[in-house]
C-alpha cells in the first residue's frame, strides 16, 4: 500500500531524515518509534507531501506520489492526523469535518462524515459543539474523524496518545485497531512505545533520522539493550523499574 | 429625502463597501492589511482615467474594481511569504508606494489629483439608489461566500494555516482568492467614490484612510458581515452626529470607540448579540 524508498529530507543543513525506508500494507500497523528528535514527525510530514524531500521515493498503492502535492496526495487516499491535532478551534465538530473533506464531492464528504459520526458517537452528540471547548479526548476522535474525511487507504497518525488519559488512549488505540481491520493502512508515530508496541503489526525505530532498527513488536522487545539505547523512553521506564524493584528488596 | 441625506448615503456605502472588502481579507481569511485604501486609490484612479477618456460609466464602475483586484492579486502573492506583522508592514508599504507613485505622476494629476470626472448621469437620488443597490449585493455576497466552501477554506486558514495545509486546503489559491475580491471591492469603493466627488486627490487615499477601514472592521465585529456594516455606517455618521460638540467633536468621537472596545472587544455585533438574548430572556420572564 505505502512504500518509502531512502526518503532523505533537509532543514537547511540540518538532515531530519536520511534514507528511511519502510513499508506498511493495507490492513496493518506500522509503528514509528524513536526518542525525540529522532526525525519521526518529519518523516511524516514528508510522506505526506509537506516537507520537501531531497532524495528517495514514495508509492501509495502502486503510484509514485513523489513529487505529488498534498491535495493530490488526499485525493490519492493518504490522511494526517497532525500532532498536537491541529483542531480548528473556533469551528463546531461539524465544521472541523466539512473542512476535512475539502477534497470529496459533497455526497462523499456527507457519507464519511456519518460514517465519523458512526465510528465516535460522542462526537455525534455534539456536532454543533465547538472544537476548542471539548476535552482532549473528544478532539483527539475529531481529529481521526477529520482525517477520515477523505477515506484514506492510508492514514499517517502523529503522537496519538500525546496528552491523554490512559482510559482515552486505550479507546483510541481500539478506534485504529478497528480502521486496521477495515483495511486502512496505518503509520503511527509514537513516543509511548509500550502502547504502540501492543498494537503494531511492524515497527521501524529512528534515531537521529536514520532507521536503526526494523522488526516484529517481538524483536523489538526482546532486544533490551537496544531499548535502553534508542528508546528514551522506555529505557528511562525499564531504569525506573529496577530502581523500584531495588527499593522494594530493600525494605522487605 | 433631504440633500444632505442623500449626500451621506454614497459615503455611507463607499465605507461599508470598503469595510466589507476587508473583512473578507482580514476577518474571514486572517490576512492582515493596512494598505486597503491603495486599492481604494487604485479603483478610484483607474475608474477617473477611464471617465476621462471617455468611457461610460457602466463600464469604469467593473473596470476600476478589476483594476484594484489584480492589484491586490500582486499584494497576494506577498501573503504567501510573509505573515501577521510582516504582512501588515508590507501592506502598509503597499499603501505608501501608491502614494508616493500618485502624487510623483503627471498622468494621475500630482498633487492635484484628478478633476472634471463627468458625472454618472444618475442624479444624486438615482445615484444614492445604486449605492444602496451595490452595498446589498456586497452584503449579499459576503453573507454567500461566509456559508460556502470558500468561507469555510478561508477560516481554516485564519484559524491555523499549518492545519489547513495539512489537510490539504490549498492555502495559496484560497488567500489569493481572499485578496483578489477584497481589493475588487475596495476598487469597486473607489470608483464609486469617484463618481461621487467628481475630483480625486491622493489625500483622499492617504494610511489615516486604512487604519479607518480598520476600525471600521474591528469596531463592527471582525469577521461578521452584519457588525462590519453596522461599524461601516456607525463610523461614518458618528462624526455627523458629533457635529453639535463643536471642537470636542473628534474628542467625542475617540471617546467613543474606546468604550466600544473597552467594554465589548468582539465589536458592536458582540455587543448586540450579547444584549439581544438578554432583553428577549427579560421579556419571557416579564410574560412568565
Amino acid at each position: 500500500m505505502l512504500e518509502i524508498e531512502d526518503l532523505t529530507c533537509t532543514y537547511g543543513s540540518v538532515v531530519a531524515a536520511s534514507q528511511v525506508c519502510l513499508s506498511v500494507k493495507a490492513g496493518e500497523i506500522l509503528a514509528l518509534v524513536g526518542s525525540n528528535g529522532a526525525g519521526k514527525t518529519s518523516t511524516i510530514m514528508a510522506t505526506m507531501g509537506h516537507v520537501r524531500i531531497t532524495g528517495g521515493s514514495i508509492m501509495l498503492d502502486g503510484v509514485d506520489v513523489t513529487r505529488l502535492g498534498p491535495r493530490h496526495r488526499a485525493r490519492l487516499g493518504m490522511a494526517v492526523v497532525p500532532e498536537g491535532r491541529r483542531l480548528f478551534a473556533d469551528m463546531t465538530v461539524d465544521e472541523n469535518l466539512t473542512v476535512g473533506g475539502y477534497t470529496r464531492t459533497k455526497p462523499a464528504a456527507r457519507q464519511a462524515r456519518e460514517r465519523a459520526y458512526a465510528l465516535f458517537p460522542r462526537l455525534a452528540e455534539r456536532r454543533r459543539q465547538i472544537a476548542g471547548s471539548m476535552s482532549g479526548g473528544e478532539q483527539q476522535m475529531l481529529a481521526i474523524g477529520r482525517a477520515l474525511m477523505v477515506s484514506p487507504k492510508v492514514l499517517l497518525i502523529d503522537e496519538l496518545s500525546l496528552g491523554l488519559m490512559p482510559k482515552i488512549i486505550d479507546l483510541c488505540m481500539e478506534t485504529i485497531v478497528r480502521l486496521k481491520r477495515e483495511g486502512i493502512a496505518i503509520v503511527l508515530v509514537e513516543q509511548n512505545t509500550d502502547r504502540a508496541l501492543e498494537v503494531a503489526d511492524a515497527v521501524v525505530v529512528l534515531a537521529s533520522g536514520r532507521v536503526v532498527k526494523a522488526g516484529t513488536p517481538e524483536m523489538i522487545r526482546a532486544d533490551d539493550t537496544f531499548f535502553q539505547t534508542y528508546i528514551g523512553l522506555d529505557g528511562g521506564q525499564a531504569v525506573r523499574n529496577q530502581v523500584e524493584a531495588n527499593v522494594e528488596q530493600r525494605s522487605s | 429625502m433631504n440633500g444632505y441625506l442623500v449626500s451621506l448615503v454614497p459615503l455611507i456605502g463607499v465605507n461599508a463597501i470598503l469595510a466589507l472588502g476587508l473583512n473578507i481579507i482580514a476577518g474571514f481569511c486572517g490576512q492582515i492589511s493596512l494598505g486597503q485604501a491603495a486599492f481604494y486609490g487604485i479603483g478610484a484612479y483607474a475608474a477617473a482615467l477611464m471617465a476621462l477618456a471617455g468611457l461610460p460609466f457602466w463600464l469604469t464602475l467593473p473596470l476600476g474594481a478589476l483594476t484594484a483586484g489584480v492589484f491586490g492579486l500582486v499584494v497576494g502573492l506577498v501573503s504567501l511569504r510573509v505573515r501577521e506583522d510582516f504582512l501588515a508592514i508590507t501592506t502598509m508599504a503597499v499603501g505608501f508606494l501608491f502614494l508616493g507613485l500618485v502624487r510623483k505622476s503627471a498622468l494621475f494629476g500630482g498633487e492635484v489629483g484628478l478633476t472634471g470626472i463627468p458625472p454618472s448621469g444618475l442624479g444624486p437620488q438615482g445615484y444614492a439608489l445604486l449605492v444602496v443597490g451595490l452595498v446589498a449585493a456586497t452584503v449579499a455576497l459576503s453573507i454567500y461566500m461566509k456559508a460556502s466552501w470558500l468561507g469555510f477554506a478561508f477560516a481554516s486558514i485564519a484559524e491555523d494555516e499549518g492545519a489547513a495545509r495539512a489537510l490539504a486546503v490549498p492555502v495559496p489559491h484560497y488567500k489569493l482568492a481572499a485578496f483578489f475580491i477584497g481589493s475588487a471591492l475596495s476598487g469597486l469603493a473607489g470608483a464609486i467614490y469617484c463618481y461621487y466627488a467628481r475630483f480625486i486627490t491622493p489625500d483622499t487615499f492617504s494610511f489615516l484612510v486604512s487604519v479607518s477601514i480598520l476600525a471600521m472592521v474591528v469596531i463592527g465585529g471582525i469577521g461578521s458581515t452584519w457588525g462590519v456594516l453596522l461599524g461601516a455606517v456607525a463610523l461614518t455618521l458618528l462624526p455627523e452626529i458629533f457635529r453639535f460638540a463643536g471642537e470636542y467633536r473628534q474628542f467625542l468621537f475617540g471617546l467613543a470607540l474606546l468604550m466600544v472596545m473597552r467594554f465589548s472587544p468582539a465589536g458592536l455585533f458582540g455587543m448586540l448579540s450579547r444584549l439581544v438574548p438578554a432583553r428577549l430572556g427579560n421579556l419571557r420572564k416579564a410574560r412568565a
